[in-house]
């Protein structure tokens, strides 16, 4: 008995399984943040240093706010984990470059205090912070929210020449005020616009001008399975469709180039927390996030429905989880036909 | 190829003694054997302190219709019937045994029956008195699977030699080093059964053994190698695109499985007469000298079969009895070896991970062969709602622990399964 009691001191008992998989929570978190460096980075290189600023204050503010509020809560401090980071960085990729310094610290601090800790923290918030923390500005601040854009170098804000008061999206839907709205919209649409738009060389948001890094990251996101194919899939290809058969006078590559779609697509709308969690439910919110998009597109009252599309569809994840459950193994269609 | 059950995955296979014959282990100097090592009733004692037995002497009977018998698997002396550690339920009745150091079998035993003539009922006897259970782990009691009611036609039988556990290669080896027995063993199922067919599903990992079944005239499907291959109801899937009906069983869709170690026993059951006093066990992992697969009597302690191993390399952390995947963590080195032991891991590294919050990444949900919510029940269960955890299917989760497996935040979601199965199970009993 000596021994056994020996023993039991030393012997750890959990429940099976007894082996994990590699992949954890902040890793995941610090290889999405390593998937937008690239495009944070050429972001630099168009708006300047300024960028950079707007960005490390939107980060501090975001991981300070998360610590204030933890041991405000009483909570264990996990700044560590990489999510408040990501949403600092997330937030900052959705102001235009030319913000005042305060306005990422306000941006980051609503998002961080009300949209996520005050919900319960990471895995609690039922809306995406760094969209909650967009839209907070958007409301008490939208003339600097639309208007602070900065031109890039080597290229024009609008993507195509001599127009330099509006970024392709906002000339889109209101092409009159700058000029003949017809040779405005076949600029827009032409080859040389929309590969200014590809490549990046137009204004816009921080993070949403390079089309091609975001796709980079996103499909190295994508190969790693840290996002779902399924909403990407859904979201690009109603939106896709929508941009073809609705009344717009953007081309459809025109629409997928511009505006923050590839990154909301990739790294906002597949966030983890806020989308559903079934399979079938993925493919619900994608479509559902394209549809909403394109609809703002065109008859919305702003240029770009990205945001806003992936704040509504994050309200209704609880009630998609809940009527596309999965199909359980064994479970007949319907109940009774084969008694 | 074949894998057409959805989710799974797919964790380092780490076979390391898949080319490491079986070594038989001499009969240790006492044996716990419990009177109950199968699903079910635990079996009568049939002697009582103080009696002499011998190797093979039935010493519990099946108590009921869910039960096996138990058999002494040392020659020697009842010491005592005692409450001792059990590997999975904690403690159990055991019939402590001190050998004698000799090989005394009982007389019934058989050199070598003629197994042709003897009918279903012969076979079916034969195989219920040497208290063959099923090998795969759950010790399923095999006369009442191989009982079919009436109105119950069976079709196919498959038999189980996926071994999709990693690390655990008991039943490769036996498979490679005991194919006859394991086809013989399966055909006399296949009689009593009366299955029109019998098919082999062995995982791509084990091209050896697929290649030896196959040269012996038995039809194989080789399957690509996924956990949980080997659950019974995933295996049906993949083989037969049958579904088993929620809270049905095999034979609701035609069909049963057995294990490939089942077929071997119930072989040497019914041929020799031989009861199920030992079975073969994978021993491995950093916590023991030497890691192989050993041919153990039952009820032989684990601190036994690690010495026989050439004893622990240091202080051990964890030993689990079974895979790495379902096995179950350990108290203590003085649990022994039952029918279904497929596996002893010792473990001086092991990482704990503190649980995070559940991110709602839904790699649980892909990685669920059952199609279930895993982090649905998970906050169901915490939140002790029970009754919608039910709803959820908790009791449908056949706790393959490919959910906690995935989990980024390492969350122990089979433990909370298992909590909520028992709070559901009490509350249908009130």
């Amino acid at each position: 008995m000596e021994n056994v009691e020996k023993v039991k001191q030393l012997l750890v008992v959990s429940a099976s399984p007894h082996i994990r998989a590699k992949k954890n929570t902040s890793v995941a978190m610090r290889v999405v943040i390593g998937a937008l460096v690239p495009a944070l980075a050429y972001a630099t290189y168009l708006f300047g240093t300024r960028v950079l600023i707007i960005t490390g204050l939107s980060i501090l503010s975001a991981v300070g706010f998360e610590a204030l509020m933890q041991k405000m809560l009483g909570r264990k401090i996990t700044i560590t984990d990489g999510s408040a980071v990501l949403t600092g960085l997330l937030l900052a990729f959705n102001l235009p470059p030319g913000v005042p310094w305060w306005i990422p610290v306000a941006g980051s601090g609503f998002a961080v205090v009300f949209a996520k800790q005050l919900f319960g923290g990471l895995g609690y918030n039922f809306i995406n912070p760094a969209l909650a923390g967009r839209a907070f500005l958007m409301a008490s601040w939208p003339s600097l929210m639309t208007k602070a854009w900065l031109e890039p170098v080597g290229g024009t804000l609008s993507g195509i020449d001599g127009i330099t008061a509006a970024t392709p999206l906002s000339l889109l839907k209101n092409p009159e005020n700058y000029g003949d709205p017809q040779i405005i919209i076949s600029q827009l649409n032409d080859i040389d616009a929309i590969r200014n738009a590809f490549f990046g060389k137009i204004g816009g948001c921080i993070g949403e001008t390079s089309v091609l890094l975001l796709l980079l990251g996103g499909l190295f996101l994508l190969f790693l399975k840290i996002v779902d194919y399924r909403i990407i899939a859904g979201y690009l290809g109603s939106f896709a469709l929508l941009a073809w058969l609705l009344p717009t006078k953007g081309s459809v590559l025109f629409h997928l180039f511009s505006g923050g779609l590839i990154l909301g697509a990739f790294f906002m709308a597949t966030d983890w927390v806020t989308s559903p969690v079934t399979t079938k439910g993925r493919w619900v919110f994608g479509i559902g996030c394209g549809v909403i998009t394109m609809i703002i597109r065109v008859w919305g009252g702003y240029p770009e429905g990205v945001s806003y599309s992936i704040l509504l569809m994050n309200v209704f994840t609880p009630l998609i989880d809940r009527v596309t459950r999965e199909r359980v193994f064994g479970q007949m269609p319907k109940k009774g036909v084969k008694k | 190829m074949f894998s057409r059950f959805a989710g799974g995955v797919h964790p380092p296979e780490r076979k390391d003694t898949s080319d490491s014959s079986v070594e038989v282990m001499a009969a240790p100097k006492k044996v716990y054997v419990p009177f109950s090592q199968h699903t079910g009733k635990p079996a009568k004692p049939l002697i009582k302190k103080g009696d002499e037995v011998r190797i093979g002497m039935k010493i519990g009977e099946p108590d009921g219709l869910i039960s096996a018998a138990v058999h002494a698997s040392i020659s020697g002396k009842v010491v005592d019937i005692v409450d001792h550690p059990h590997p999975v339920t904690g403690m159990s009745l055991c019939c402590v045994i001190e050998g004698d150091d000799t090989e005394d079998w009982v007389s019934d035993l058989q050199s070598d029956l003629n197994i042709e003539g003897l009918s279903k009922g012969q076979l079916l006897d034969a195989i219920t008195q040497a208290g063959i259970v099923g090998l795969g782990g759950a010790a399923f009691p095999s006369h009442v699977k191989l009982s079919p009611p009436k109105g119950k036609d069976i079709d196919t039988l498959i038999i189980n030699g996926c071994e999709c556990e990693p690390i655990l290669t008991a039943d490769h080896r036996l498979m490679m080093e005991q194919s006859e027995a394991v086809i013989e063993g399966a055909q006399i199922f296949q009689k009593i059964l009366g299955a029109a067919s019998l098919v082999f599903g062995i995982e791509d990992n084990k091209s050896d053994a697929i290649r030896i079944f196959r040269d012996r005239g038995v039809r194989v499907l080789a399957l690509k190698t996924k956990y949980p291959q080997g659950a019974e109801k995933q295996l049906i899937k993949a083989i037969l695109k049958r579904e088993v009906p929620r809270g049905g069983l095999p034979m609701d869709v035609g069909c049963v499985v057995h294990n490939v170690g089942t077929c071997q026993a119930a072989f040497m059951a019914v041929k020799f007469r031989k009861p199920l006093i030992d079975r073969i066990v994978t021993v491995a992992g950093d916590g023991v000298r030497e890691n192989k697969n050993v041919l153990v009597r039952i009820g032989t302690p684990v601190r036994d079969v690690i010495d026989f191993c050439g004893g622990y390399t240091g202080k051990p952390k964890m030993i689990i009895s079974g895979g790495p995947m379902m096995g179950i963590a350990q108290y203590a080195d003085d649990v022994p070896v039952i029918k279904g032991t497929s596996g002893i891991l010792v473990w001086n590294e092991i990482t704990t991970v503190e649980p995070g919050p559940c991110v709602r990444c839904a790699s649980c949900v892909d990685a669920c062969p059952m199609g279930l919510m895993p982090t649905e029940i998970y906050g169901l269960v915490s939140n002790k709602k029970f009754d919608m955890a039910k709803e959820y299917g908790v009791l449908d989760c056949i706790e393959c622990g490919c959910c906690a497996y995935v989990c980024p935040s390492a969350i122990p979601l089979v433990h909370y399964f298992k909590y909520g199965k028992n709070e559901v199970w009490r509350m249908s009993k009130k």
